[in-house]
């Protein structure tokens, strides 16, 4: 039964898992791990669910752990944050290649060093490329959805690839907020049974799983893992339009905020993006049609889907709260660029929000006000640039 | 970039005083009286005494910002020996009601605030929190005095949820004084 509950983006997320029951849940319990796992193995001692609960001595030891049991047909989860992530991230790709749909909320921080403990998504865009589905929330209630959302994506027969589910540090995880939780019954009904193609433990038809693949047959695996993710894009539609017919809350790749007449927008990830709402329309009273395009899924990228959104506008800004050396701009903002391909001639970039820096909306309604003077003079001036820095 | 229907209440105190605690609880009540909010807590580093910030957000509309709060309306200091520092009136205007844990009374404060506009109010919360709950901790007593300065939430509901919470931990003793100590703190608090 739905209900009303105030949970922070951790407690959300532990909520999640609560509901869904998973068989197993290997966790490194020190830190970087965040409540998020705290919670969850509270639950596990209170027995409000079945999981088999793993400690284990480092998160390369979770993935790993995470890795035999999702081979042996569990369904299989474990959570991490910023340094943690990058001590899986050898064995994430490995979960990955070998096709295993393990679930994994992370708790976006930054990295080391300097070392810091606060917000950015250097962590998960780290593992942009290790072939995990990646899904972002604005807020604790998508926390919740997006966690349940992910184990009917990955483990769906034509996907099969694990899936982070992914909430802003502190921002998410640390702040109480309103969630409708739809309760045990509900979820169940929704994720199902968990009947994996293939287990280790099925005598009846025994496999090897992580053989070599040499030249002989690695870059065919490789190319299997493109067309599993391509498939996804279409479950990830599929799945968010059943959650939506179940509690109201429809998903797809992303969520168009006042753009149907918008002539200037931003496009972001995670938080940020409810600010960036409220900036909009406190820009819009200012006589600015500001909107924003917040991204959910960012991988499999739907691309073409944002291009063609963004060739509407007179100017565009794309967010980064990551940031990548050598390569001028962030990670979003290449992407989506190389996707528009001039067809939204006015597009710029903002790195923003590194090791936890506030961005506040007054700020992000001065994007809005700068993207309509580069609409209106149509030169787009710096492409690359900061906000919120001391310079 | 609040709407007209939002309160946002910031948090002054030092680790250890539950500032966080009662950012959260203020804001889990006000959920309870079918109101969105918020609440969250300003991390740095973890140690006893250091000077931290907690948030609390209530509205009668959805809340979608996710950033921390610069012109508070409410501005509650747990610990007076803060009153001196920027960061208390940082932001705040001329309408921000300051909440002040302090023996002192509100002409007196605010001297120390060095501002001349707004409503300052004092309560000697650690006083209060001493004789009524036997340890130094002002934040239930400051959510009385909080309740008095803007109605946020109701004095009935926060008294069930302290008892709902902590009876199973704390027992009747300790939940009867902090509800004492939040009737008192409603009842004493003082304003210019």
């Amino acid at each position: 039964m739905a209900e009303l509950v105030g949970l922070t983006g951790n407690e959300a997320g532990a909520e999640a898992l609560k509901d869904v029951n998973p068989d197993v849940a290997a966790v490194f319990p020190i830190t970087p791990q965040t409540e998020l796992m705290h919670q969850f193995s509270s639950y596990v001692n209170d027995g409000e669910v079945d999981t088999e609960l793993v400690p284990v001595e480092s998160e390369h030891s979770a993935q790993s752990a995470c890795f035999g049991s999702a081979a042996s047909g569990a369904r299989t989860v474990t959570a991490t944050s910023s340094q943690g992530l990058m001590l899986m991230a050898e064995i994430c790709y490995i979960t990955a290649g070998t096709r295993l749909p393990v679930v994994m909320p992370v708790v976006n921080r930054a990295l080391s060093g300097p070392i810091n403990i606060h917000c950015d998504h250097s962590d998960a865009m780290g593992c942009r490329d290790s072939g995990w589905i990646q899904i972002y929330s604005e807020n604790a209630q998508e926390v919740y959805d997006n966690t349940i959302q992910a184990f009917r994506i990955g483990e769906h027969k034509d996907v099969l690839l694990p899936v982070m589910s992914c909430l802003d540090g502190f921002i998410l995880s640390h702040t109480m907020e309103s969630v409708e939780v739809i309760g045990r019954e509900a979820v169940q009904g929704f994720v199902g049974e968990y009947d994996p193609a293939f287990s280790l433990l099925d005598t009846q038809s025994p496999i090897s799983i992580g053989p070599l693949h040499l030249t002989d047959y690695y870059f065919e695996c490789k190319r299997q893992e493109v067309e599993a993710m391509e498939n996804a894009r279409q479950v990830i539609l599929d799945v968010g339009k059943e959650y939506g017919e179940l509690t109201g809350r429809g998903y797809g790749f992303f969520e168009e905020y006042r753009l149907d007449d918008a002539e200037v927008a931003i496009v972001a990830l995670g938080s940020t993006c409810g600010t960036a709402k409220a900036a909009a329309d406190q820009a819009r009273e200012n006589g600015v049609k500001a909107g924003v395009l917040k991204l959910r899924v960012f991988r499999p990228f739907p691309g073409d889907q944002i291009a063609e959104v963004i060739s509407r506008m007179g100017a565009v800004a794309v967010m980064d709260r990551a940031i990548s050396f050598g390569l001028q701009g962030g990670p979003l903002f290449n992407e989506v660029r190389s996707f528009a391909n001039g067809r939204c001639p006015n597009l710029i970039n903002y790195v923003y929000g590194l090791g936890g820096r506030d961005i506040n909306a007054t700020e992000i309604e001065s994007i809005f006000h700068e993207l309509e003077k580069i609409k209106d003079s149509g030169q787009p001036g710096e492409l690359y640039r900061y906000i919120g820095l001391r310079e | 970039m609040k709407t007209k229907e939002m309160i946002e209440i910031r948090w002054h105190g030092r680790g250890g005083q539950g500032a966080k605690t009662a950012a959260q609880l203020v804001a889990q009540v006000a959920m309870k009286e079918g109101k969105s909010s918020q609440g969250f807590p300003e991390y740095g580093p973890e140690r006893m005494g250091a000077p931290i910030r907690g948030f609390t957000r209530i509205s009668e509309e959805g809340i979608r910002l996710h950033c921390p709060i610069e012109h508070p309306d409410v501005v509650v200091v747990l610990d007076d020996t803060l009153l001196g520092m920027p960061m208390i009136t940082e932001g705040t205007t001329d309408e921000t009601v300051f909440v002040i844990n302090s023996d002192a009374d509100p002409a007196a404060v605010r001297k120390v605030l060095g501002i001349s506009k707004g409503t300052v109010m004092s309560v000697a919360a650690t006083k209060i929190a001493i004789d009524e709950i036997g340890r130094p901790i002002p934040n239930t007593p400051m959510i009385g005095a909080l309740i008095k300065a803007t109605e946020c939430i109701q004095l009935e509901s926060v008294k069930a949820d302290v008892k709902k919470k902590f009876l199973d931990k704390f027992g009747e003793r300790v939940v009867q004084g902090n509800i004492r100590a939040i009737e008192r703190a409603y009842e004493e608090v003082k304003a210019e």
